[in-house]
């Protein structure tokens, strides 16, 4: 609106596409070299990787990802080579869509959709076609395992994903991210509006269920039966080399920023800082949403680095009798007091 | 006990364990703050202990080619050749000495497996175990080490531990 310079829709959209494309290697290599090389190095006692780049390791993932071009593309003789090929895209295509509805400030979010949790949360469970497209299309059985339990355990904990979602969209009245941000920072304590109304205040239970499920979305530790190095070597990845494991990984760890980018728009506020308004909103926005996601983050992978996987009769119990019964009475008591409030 | 069925054992077993789970995140969280324990090697070494096994050292003049060590070695490993010489005698009239020379005294590392048998087994106090160990090479066969070089390790052989108090002292000749 105050912009001086007429700027074509296209070109519009062109920027919005590469900073989306640029978010997830970028976050991906944040998330993969602050928490997998060294908050588990300390976590184990030592200290990861200290000479790459000359300054505490920085340089090792990205030297990893060149390594990653230079690998020979390897493709089973006998895999289905167009699903096997298309299989990583997918699953770093699920990632790249979630970006699309999270707000980073008040104007700086590719689509403002007025059904954004519920797009969010569909197109983040496309992965699980990928995982099983690249299980399948292996013609590996390690792979085709690990696929299947992939795709039962992706199935199971997508519903204590979206119940423990629903409070927080029963509470703001609206499905729209960038409207749930509005109504955390416009709400109030007990009259105090000081720090608006962060939904983990009052959805403690809905972020405990939504941290646990994308734990286990995310495959990981310790819901990684899907990949579980020690009995199916790497699962549904096992037949993959170079540039397509990158994907992958990229995708691993692409998916983990989105989850964590999801979690603090819905439950910690999102962009929103107290006090700052307009430009200067859009301005720190991002740096507000990373410094939380980066909070998230930490949660999810001091999970999974501390504890050992289960089994898989019990990641299947955890869903179905204790994350949605929790999940079940937990809309029950927002809907009550949303109603008697 | 043996009444009780596994699914409601089962159940109260995830109740009863739930501390145990959270206190876990503060072992990490505690680890992550304290400092590592591993060192960062070619920029840092760390000393190894007095009695580590690096490398044998060897003391030339004590060794009589008496050969034990080479036959006692598992993987034969140890290279000994010597000759014989004569000495003058030691009293006015006396016979000639013979005396074993040591000419090669090889120790191929490549083949070595630390075993310490060799060390044992010296009658004279000829081996010793050096803490040293940077000795790798790039080619294998350059491992196999010279008399000479050993006799180099002799310097990072450090002196033994003093005996505890109270401790038997050894020969008394």
């Amino acid at each position: 609106m105050s912009l001086a310079v007429e700027v074509p829709w296209g070109v519009i959209l062109a920027i919005k596409t590469l900073v989306v494309l640029a978010i997830i290697p970028l976050g991906a290599l944040i998330l993969g070299y602050v928490f997998l090389l060294k908050m588990m190095s300390h976590m184990q006692s030592r200290l990861g990787p200290m000479d790459p780049g000359g300054y505490h390791g920085w340089f090792q993932l990205i030297g990893d990802g060149i390594k990653f071009l230079q690998k020979e593309d390897v493709m089973p003789a006998e895999a289905d080579r167009r699903v096997f090929a298309l299989a990583p895209l997918v699953v770093v295509m699920s990632t790249f869509l979630v970006f699309a509805v999270v707000p980073a400030g008040p104007r700086l979010i590719v689509a403002d959709l007025d059904v954004g949790v519920f797009y969010a949360l569909a197109v983040s469970s496309l992965s699980v076609i990928g995982v099983l497209m690249a299980g399948w299309a292996s013609a590996n059985k390690f792979a085709l395992l690990g696929a299947l339990r992939a795709a039962g355990q992706l199935i199971a904990y997508e519903l204590p994903l979206l119940l423990g979602v629903v409070g927080v969209v029963t509470q703001a009245g609206t499905l729209s991210l960038q409207g749930i941000v509005t109504a955390q920072r416009d709400g109030e304590i007990f009259g105090w509006g000081g720090i608006g109304n962060p939904f983990i205040l009052t959805q403690f239970v809905g972020f405990a269920l939504f941290l646990i499920a994308a734990q286990a979305e995310l495959t990981q530790t310790p819901f990684d039966m899907p990949v579980a190095e020690s009995e199916l070597v790497s699962g549904y990845m096992v037949e993959y080399t170079g540039f397509r494991f990158l994907f992958f990984f990229v995708g691993e760890f692409g998916t983990a920023f989105a989850f964590a980018a999801l979690a603090a728009t819905l439950f910690l506020g999102g962009w929103a800082l107290p006090g700052v308004e307009g430009t200067a909103a859009d301005v720190l926005g991002p740096v507000v949403l990373l410094v939380k996601i980066m909070a998230v983050s930490f949660l999810i992978f001091w999970v999974r680095f501390t504890y050992p996987r289960l089994r898989e009769d019990q990641l299947q119990a955890i869903a179905w009798k204790f994350l949605i019964p929790i999940a079940l009475v937990n809309i029950i008591v927002t809907g009550v007091f949303k109603a008697v409030f | 006990m043996a009444e009780t069925s596994p699914d409601v054992s089962r159940r109260t077993g995830l109740v009863r364990r739930l501390p145990g789970v959270i206190s876990g995140l503060g072992v990490t969280f505690r680890t992550m703050l304290q400092g590592a324990v591993t060192v960062q090697y070619p920029h840092e070494r760390e000393d190894p202990p007095t009695r580590a096994r690096g490398v044998i050292a060897l003391k030339e003049e004590n060794c009589t080619v008496c050969m034990l060590c080479a036959r006692s070695c598992p993987d034969w490993c140890i290279y000994i050749e010597g000759h014989k010489e004569q000495r003058p005698p030691r009293r006015e009239g006396g016979r000639p000495r013979s005396v074993s020379v040591l000419d090669r005294f090889d120790i191929d590392y490549a083949l070595c497996m630390y075993c310490g048998i060799c060390v044992e087994v010296c009658p004279f106090d000829a081996l010793f175990w050096s803490p040293e160990y940077e000795y790798s090479e790039f080619d294998i066969a350059r491992l196999l080490h010279d008399k000479e070089q050993l006799g180099v390790w002799m310097a990072t052989v450090p002196e033994p531990e003093p005996l505890e108090p109270g401790a038997q002292v050894k020969g008394g000749k």
